[in-house]
Formats: C-alpha cells, sequence, structure tokens
C-alpha cells in the first residue's frame, strides 16, 4: 500500500496516492502531447489521483484511459468523475492518460484497452471513487483551513461550502490541499444515485466543439517538427514476403528521402504523401507469395466441414433423437469477411530515439503498442510514450495483438533515424486484413406435433483470431474459441434439445473483431432461423419468440418493448412489411422492428428501425441513443453492402466504390426506446448491431416468401 | 510556388501542380481540418469550398485551385456556418467526428442554395458525404434546425 508522498511544486509532479480502493499506485503527470498545441502545465495543480487534475484557476483536467473513438467514452466517463466530486461540468476538460497499465488498466482486460463495449460499465465503481475521494479531500482541506469539523462542509459545483456563506472553490483550495490524505477506501462515502446530477443527463458530448470547427486532432493530423511520412508496400497477398525490391526509380521521385524495407513490406518515406504514394507507385518489388486463396474454394472447404461434426460448444438434451419432431427445417447461412472501414485510414507517427521513443497513434490498445515498440526497440516499456489521439472511428481495427500498426512506425523511424508518420491509404487499409472472418452455419431445427420447438443444432465454421494471442488461455474453452461461438452457444430459446459446434477454419486471412464480433453473425443466423421456424409453426414470430424466453425476462421485456412502439400486429400501408429480433450481447439487452418494402424489382428500402434497449443504468442517454442510431447504419451497411472476397490471393474491393458504406439518402429513421432500469449496467457501442440484419431480413421475408441466407443481401432481393 | 487563396488570404506553397489541394492543405499549410477519407471523391470527407462550391479536395490538382477562393472549415464564418455550427452542437451530432468537416462544408452550400430544405433535398444535398458512426438522422436534424433560425 502507497500512501501519499509530498507534492512537489515543478513541472513534473509524483503523487503517491491511493484512491479507486488502491488501484492507483503512483501518478506521473504527462507533459503535454506535442503537435497538440497544449499548453504548459501549471506549476502548481492539485492531483488527488492519476484521473484528476486541479488548477487554480478552477479548471479540472479529467485524464482519460479509455480511448474515444466515437463512443462516447470521453464524456460518459467524465460525467462520472465529476458527479461524484461536484465539480463543475464547464471547468472540465478531457486529455486522454499516458500508456501506464499499473494505473490506467481497464479493469475487465488488465490491460489499457478500449473495447468489448466495456468502457463505462467496467470503469463505473472505480470512477466513482476516484471522484469521491477528490471531493473528500478537497473537503478536509476547506475543513483544514477554516479549522472547522468536516462533517458541517458540503460542495457543489466545483466549490467546498460552511457555515456562515463560507465558501472555496475548488482551485482555491489547490494549494491549500498539499498533503492531504486520501480517505480509505472503506470511508469512502458516495452519493445516492437519486441526488446524481450529471449521471444519466444527456449532456452534450465534452468534445463536440473541437468536432465541429475542424480543430480536432486525430491521428493522421499529427505534426511534429522534422517528420517525414511514409507508405508501406506491403504484401500482395497475406503470407507472402518480399524476395528483392529495386528502390532507384522510388528514389529518384522527387521528395522520397529513404525506402527501406521492415518486417512487414518496404517503407517509402518521403517529404509529404503525396511524394510517398508517387514514390511507392514506381517501386519494384519482387514477391515470394504464400498460398492463393480464393473465396469459392474457402466456401467449398467450408461446405465440407459443416458437414461433420464439430467441438461441442453447448449442449442440452440430445439433438440425435429426432423422435419427437414432428417437422424439420434445415438451411446454410452464410456471412462474408469485412473491413471495418473507420473513415480514418489506420496511421501512426512515432519518433525513435537513442534511449525514448514517442508514439502518436489513435488507439484502443496503449499497453499492446507500448510493449510492441519496446520489444522492437529493446527499451523498458516505460521509455515508450504513447500519445493517444483521438480515433476517427475504430470499431475493434485499432484493438490489435500483434501491435503490426504500431511496429511499422517504429521500424521505418528507427530504421531512418528521423520522426516519421506512417499513412495508410484507404486501399491500403481495405486491403490491409484484420478482418471480420468469414464463418458459414449449417442449421437444423424442429418442431413437435403441437408445434412446439423440440430440437435446435447450430454448427459454425469459422476462423480464430485469438488461438494463438495472449488472450487464448481466457476464451477457449475445451478447444472452442468461444468468441467465435459468441451469441450462438448461450440460445434464449427454451429448446429441449439443444446442441452448438464449432469448427475452426483455416487461418490463410488475419481477422480480427469487428463492433460486436461473433454476435455480428451468430445473431443474424439464430435470429433468421428462430423466425424460419416460426414460419414452419404457423406462428407470429414475435409470439413465437416470446413464449420460448420465460428464463430470460429482461430480453424479453425488450422484445414486448419494441413490439409496443413499433405497433406490431397494426395494419401497416401496402406493401410494407415488418420484422423482427432480439439478442443480448455485452451484458444488454436489444430488440429492434423494421419496417420495410420491396420494390417490384426487388430494391429494398428500410423505412424505419425501432430499438428498444436494457443496458441498466444509463449514464447518457442521448449517448445510448446515438450508439443505437449508428449501430442501424452500421448493421445495414454489412447487410447491404459488406463483402471482402478474394481472387488469387488478392482482396477483391479497392475503396468506398467497391465496398460501399449507406449513404444519408439510404438511412431509416430510427427511434430508440431505452428501458429504466436499476439492473446490471451493460455496454452500448456494439449491441445494437447485432439484430439489425436480421430484423431487415425477416422484413423482407413477409414480403418476397424469400429467406436471405446469404450476407450481404442481394442487390434484388426478390431474385 | 503556387498561390493559393484560402480563407481569404493568399499563400504560397511550394509543390507540384498535379498534387491535390488536400495534401496543401494539410500538411504544407498545417490546415488539418480538412479530412483524408478515400483519396477517390468517394466520401467527402475532404470537402473545401472552391468559388462557394463544394469540391473534393482530394481529387482537385493545385493548378486548378490555384487563384481561386478556397475556404476550408477553419475559415468557416458567415451566419449559415454559425448556425450550422450551432445546430451541429444542439442535435450533438458527431461521434468519432472525423467526416464532420466535410459533412458541414457540404451542408453549408446546401444551405446557401436552398434555404429551406426537405428531407429529400438533404438527403440529396448530403448523399456525397459518408459517416461511418451513422450520424445520418442527427444531421438531417440539424441542417432541419439551423434553416429554421
Amino acid at each position: 500500500m502507497h500512501d501519499i508522498h509530498s507534492l512537489t511544486r515543478r513541472g513534473f509532479l509524483k503523487a503517491g496516492s491511493l484512491a479507486g480502493g488502491g488501484l492507483l499506485l503512483s501518478f506521473y503527470l504527462p507533459l503535454p502531447a506535442k503537435g497538440r498545441g497544449l499548453k504548459t502545465p501549471s506549476p502548481t495543480l492539485f492531483t488527488p489521483n492519476a484521473f484528476i487534475s486541479i488548477s487554480p484557476d478552477n479548471s479540472i483536467k479529467i485524464l482519460c484511459n479509455h480511448s474515444e473513438m466515437g463512443q462516447g467514452a470521453y464524456t460518459a466517463l467524465t460525467q462520472i468523475v465529476a458527479d461524484e466530486m461536484d465539480a463543475d461540468w464547464s471547468m472540465i476538460s478531457v486529455e486522454p492518460a499516458p500508456a501506464n497499465a499499473a494505473l490506467y488498466a481497464c479493469p475487465a482486460f488488465g490491460m489499457q484497452l478500449t473495447g468489448g463495449s466495456a468502457s463505462t460499465n467496467s470503469e463505473y465503481d472505480r470512477l466513482r471513487r476516484v471522484g469521491a475521494s477528490a471531493r473528500s479531500m478537497l473537503i478536509t482541506a476547506a475543513a483544514r483551513e477554516w479549522q472547522i469539523d468536516a462533517a458541517l462542509l458540503h460542495t457543489e459545483n466545483g466549490s467546498v461550502f460552511g457555515p456562515a456563506g463560507k465558501k472555496a472553490t475548488y482551485g482555491e483550495l489547490v494549494e491549500k490541499s498539499a498533503g492531504i490524505l486520501p480517505p480509505k477506501p472503506e470511508g469512502l462515502k458516495l452519493k445516492d444515485p437519486k441526488d446524481f446530477k450529471f449521471i444519466g443527463k444527456s449532456l452534450n458530448r465534452i468534445e463536440v466543439q473541437s468536432k465541429i470547427n475542424g480543430s480536432a486532432i486525430f491521428g493522421l493530423d499529427v505534426m511534429i517538427p522534422g517528420m517525414l511520412v511514409a507508405v508501406i508496400e506491403r504484401p500482395p497477398v497475406f503470407g507472402s514476403k518480399v524476395k528483392s525490391f529495386n528502390p532507384a526509380k522510388t528514389k529518384s521521385v522527387p521528395g522520397v528521402k529513404h525506402v527501406v524495407q521492415i518486417e512487414r513490406g518496404i517503407a517509402v518515406v518521403a517529404t509529404g504523401y503525396w511524394a510517398a504514394k508517387k514514390g511507392r507507385e514506381v517501386l519494384e518489388i519482387d514477391w515470394d507469395l504464400g498460398p492463393l486463396l480464393n473465396s469459392e474454394t474457402l466456401r467449398t472447404d467450408y461446405l465440407e466441414l459443416a458437414g461433420t461434426p464439430g467441438k461441442i460448444a453447448a449442449k442440452e438434451g440430445d439433438v440425435t433423437n429426432t423422435s419427437g419432431a414432428a417437422t424439420t427445417i434445415e438451411a446454410i447461412y452464410e456471412l462474408p469477411f469485412l473491413n471495418h472501414a473507420q473513415m480514418e485510414p489506420l496511421n501512426c507517427t512515432a519518433d525513435v530515439k537513442p534511449d525514448s521513443c514517442d508514439i502518436y497513434i489513435g488507439t484502443q490498445g496503449q499497453t499492446i503498442d507500448q510493449m510492441t515498440a519496446a520489444k522492437i526497440l529493446g527499451m523498458n516499456p516505460d521509455k515508450v510514450k504513447i500519445h493517444t489521439q483521438l480515433l476517427g472511428g475504430a470499431f475493434g481495427r485499432r484493438a490489435i495483438f500483434d501491435g503490426h500498426i504500431t511496429a511499422e512506425a517504429v521500424q521505418t523511424s528507427k530504421a531512418i533515424g528521423e520522426p516519421v508518420k506512417v499513412m495508410w491509404s484507404r486501399e491500403d487499409d481495405l486491403k490491409g486484413g484484420y478482418y471480420r472472418p468469414v464463418s458459414l452455419h449449417k442449421l437444423t431445427a424442429s418442431i413437435d406435433k403441437n408445434n412446439n420447438p423440440y430440437s435446435w443444432h447450430h454448427r459454425i465454421v469459422c476462423q480464430s483470431f485469438i488461438i494463438g494471442t495472449a488472450l487464448e488461455s481466457m476464451v477457449v474453452k475445451d478447444g472452442v474459441d468461444t468468441i467465435a461461438v459468441e451469441g450462438a452457444s448461450e440460445l434464449p430459446y427454451a429448446f429441449p434439445n439443444v446442441q452448438v459446434e464449432w469448427h475452426r477454419g483455416m487461418n490463410l486471412v488475419p481477422t480480427l473483431w469487428m463492433r460486436s464480433v461473433g454476435h455480428s453473425y451468430n445473431a443474424y443466423v439464430k435470429e433468421c432461423f428462430i423466425d424460419e421456424l416460426a414460419t414452419a409453426a404457423g406462428k407470429d414470430p414475435y409470439q413465437f419468440r416470446r413464449g420460448l424466453m420465460d428464463n430470460h425476462t429482461r430480453l424479453r421485456n425488450v422484445l414486448d418493448v419494441a413490439a409496443s412502439i413499433s405497433g406490431w400486429g397494426k395494419a401497416l400501408p401496402a406493401g410494407r412489411a415488418r420484422g423482427i429480433a432480439v439478442h443480448e450481447s455485452f451484458k444488454s439487452f436489444i430488440a429492434q422492428v423494421a419496417e420495410v418494402s420491396v420494390s417490384n424489382d426487388g430494391k429494398l428500402t428500410v423505412h424505419k428501425v425501432w430499438v428498444a434497449i436494457d443496458c441498466g443504468p444509463v449514464i447518457n442517454p442521448g449517448n445510448v441513443r446515438a450508439q443505437m442510431e449508428g449501430s442501424v447504419i452500421f448493421g445495414l451497411t454489412s447487410a447491404l453492402y459488406g463483402n471482402i472476397s478474394f481472387k488469387e490471393g488478392k482482396v477483391e474491393q479497392s475503396n468506398y466504390y467497391d465496398y460501399k458504406m449507406l449513404r444519408i439518402n439510404e438511412a431509416p429513421e430510427v427511434e430508440v426506446k431505452i428501458i429504466d432500469s436499476t439492473a446490471s449496467m451493460g455496454g452500448v457501442g456494439e449491441p445494437g448491431v447485432p439484430c439489425v440484419a436480421p430484423t431487415v431480413a425477416n422484413a423482407v421475408f413477409v414480403l418476397t416468401k424469400k429467406r436471405l441466407r446469404q450476407l450481404p443481401f442481394p442487390a434484388n432481393v426478390r431474385s | 510556388m503556387i498561390t493559393l487563396n484560402i480563407n481569404g488570404s493568399n499563400r504560397e506553397v511550394d509543390a507540384p501542380e498535379d498534387m491535390p489541394l488536400l495534401w496543401a492543405l494539410r500538411e504544407n499549410l498545417g490546415l488539418s481540418g480538412t479530412k483524408y477519407g478515400c483519396g477517390v471523391a468517394q466520401c467527402g470527407a475532404c470537402t473545401v469550398h472552391i468559388n462557394g462550391e463544394a469540391v473534393r479536395s482530394c481529387v482537385t490538382t493545385l493548378s486548378r485551385a490555384a487563384g481561386q477562393k478556397i475556404v476550408t472549415i477553419e475559415g468557416l464564418d458567415d451566419d449559415i456556418s454559425r448556425r450550422i455550427q450551432d445546430a451541429w452542437v444542439a442535435a450533438d451530432v458527431p461521434q468519432c467526428g472525423y467526416c464532420q468537416s466535410g459533412q458541414i462544408m457540404s451542408a453549408h452550400v446546401l444551405l446557401r442554395e436552398n434555404p429551406n430544405p426537405t428531407d429529400k433535398d438533404i438527403d440529396d444535398g448530403m448523399a456525397g458525404n459518408i459517416c461511418r458512426c451513422g450520424t445520418y438522422q442527427r444531421i438531417r436534424k440539424a441542417i432541419h434546425m439551423a434553416a429554421k433560425k
């Protein structure tokens, strides 16, 4: 246990402190990130713990240990801290915390990582204590100053108040707070939720101003003195290696400074992006190509695997006993590789010096980036500073196990001895792998003679991006990658006989999690096939599901709410139909209803999507709505357009013209109902995605009588 | 040297004539509010105004931009801009925010040409700008709010 150490009034403050239940061991106040135009910190600050820094001018800086990628972490996490410390919201700013796993590891992952829709629900308890601890210390400072019993003081809107009109702002207490000990964790008093002032309010995104006037700095915007720009020529086929290369033509392009080989390819380094790109266009490389993947071959292999028993992921009763089955249905579902296609292409700026390294990156995984750079450079991790930038979207693509984005920049900077920004073009990003895995599903289900569910058998074939990584021991159980089968292995519908199996597909393509991960394909299959079974049973798809969910009351409730707000069962204009789906993921419960129409030539229009969500207590309802609205667009984009395919080893898609995104003219209205709930807190970044595609597909079926068992949907959904 | 008139002042840029304006703005002049998203005029993140028209700076060469009146997100300062930016805040439009400079530059031209757009007008005017976070519903709302003021 660490107690207090003296606060020094120098630019570097080290204050050992104890907050957040003893999670904080020491505090190193970081220098401002280069390239962000930040002021030098005031020499006199009160830093009650690693998350909060208070200035005499009453401004409060929150160091946020989760990255902001659009999901609203900066705002929601700050709301938690600010509420418990009774801060003045208008005086708060947020900065990214430095990389320091000892201080800032996400409680859900044990490392600094933003993902799994876990930022808010995993940090809620700790950050409440962080805020409450600071508040308690400020009260102690005022009590000492005024020589009054602390019990007589209270706080409000950034000030401590005492009897007889006594008042001190938090800024005025900065100097007086020197030497104050944090309260013991067991003595820390948290607010009664009824007294929350910021938690539960739809406060605007805290960095919103910077995002409407062009001043927000993303990784790609970083400029540091002497910085060069590099593009990398990476293998044209996954697994291939450079045999030889001829840099002569490239070096003759004006602006090109260096051509160097790094682990993953050849880096063309120039004074700017255009010169680097021009230089790369004339680079001559002889590649040693690996196996040449074709999507058609892959499909054939997966189909064959699906015909054989896989590893058991879930089992109840006996699906081989068909004695009670009156009607049996079977289907094959197929979902493609997907690219995250976040708007800001991948990038990383590295400045390797003899005994230290600075890295500027919009990353979801600071700890991994720091360890990656430290390993390449043979330095202690604490010599590697990660300056986290805003992320122009991420969706999982910026949370990688192998740190390849950072590694490329570090290796290039090391090779040339200068700071360098490695930029990925859109094409580099799209063809660069780390896709949502392709999957193929074989399903068999039956109902008994009374049309009640009898058996459910789901066999999944997909590759694993977990096996072989540090997460394997946590995620792989009895040989099954639980992320690969998530959303399928916990069937919420009561069947007497259930079996879910998994086959590991071949790993020729680097794959990764993408927003809602295994749920993104398993929920599609589950929710479409249960709809098929409802049809086979001659029952309404809402009522059929509802009748099987007695043991899943939170999930059943959102299903009821979605049906209710969408007017399920009521008449619709001619040519329109509704579909429904329900799914639990990332500890949240969501049901959706879509209203669609299909033209005579098969063109699908999604008019409106209703979303009912129970994510437990809500920090920022406005942001929950924003995440649901965005998730509908994300899910619909995948359903209508998302497809990465291979021919002779090469990715067939290049840019947004052949890897399309949903545009505003195709965007449905989205109505969101948030359930008032005091149950456990869930996530909101991802769980809105899984229901979208099945909801729409089930609605299309009503109009066309055709099941859409392959994603993306065909351009003509009647075909 | 190429002379560019940007946000009301002339700036000298030492760059090849065939280089897209986007890279001069971002790298030579430090105006990083204009974003790179696709490089092929598909996403609209790089939208700027040239003589009042919304233009994709990623495919606009310096030779074409030279001598024209260029306005970037950093240079917006008229009444329409303020109404749009206020509405963008009120509707809390941005998520990751990366595309929003381009969205706002396109919305500006839309509202100047059509002060009271319908949903259909908005869809038509804004379809060149991709938002991967899916803020479209709020963009529609914000444009209506900006129009009403």
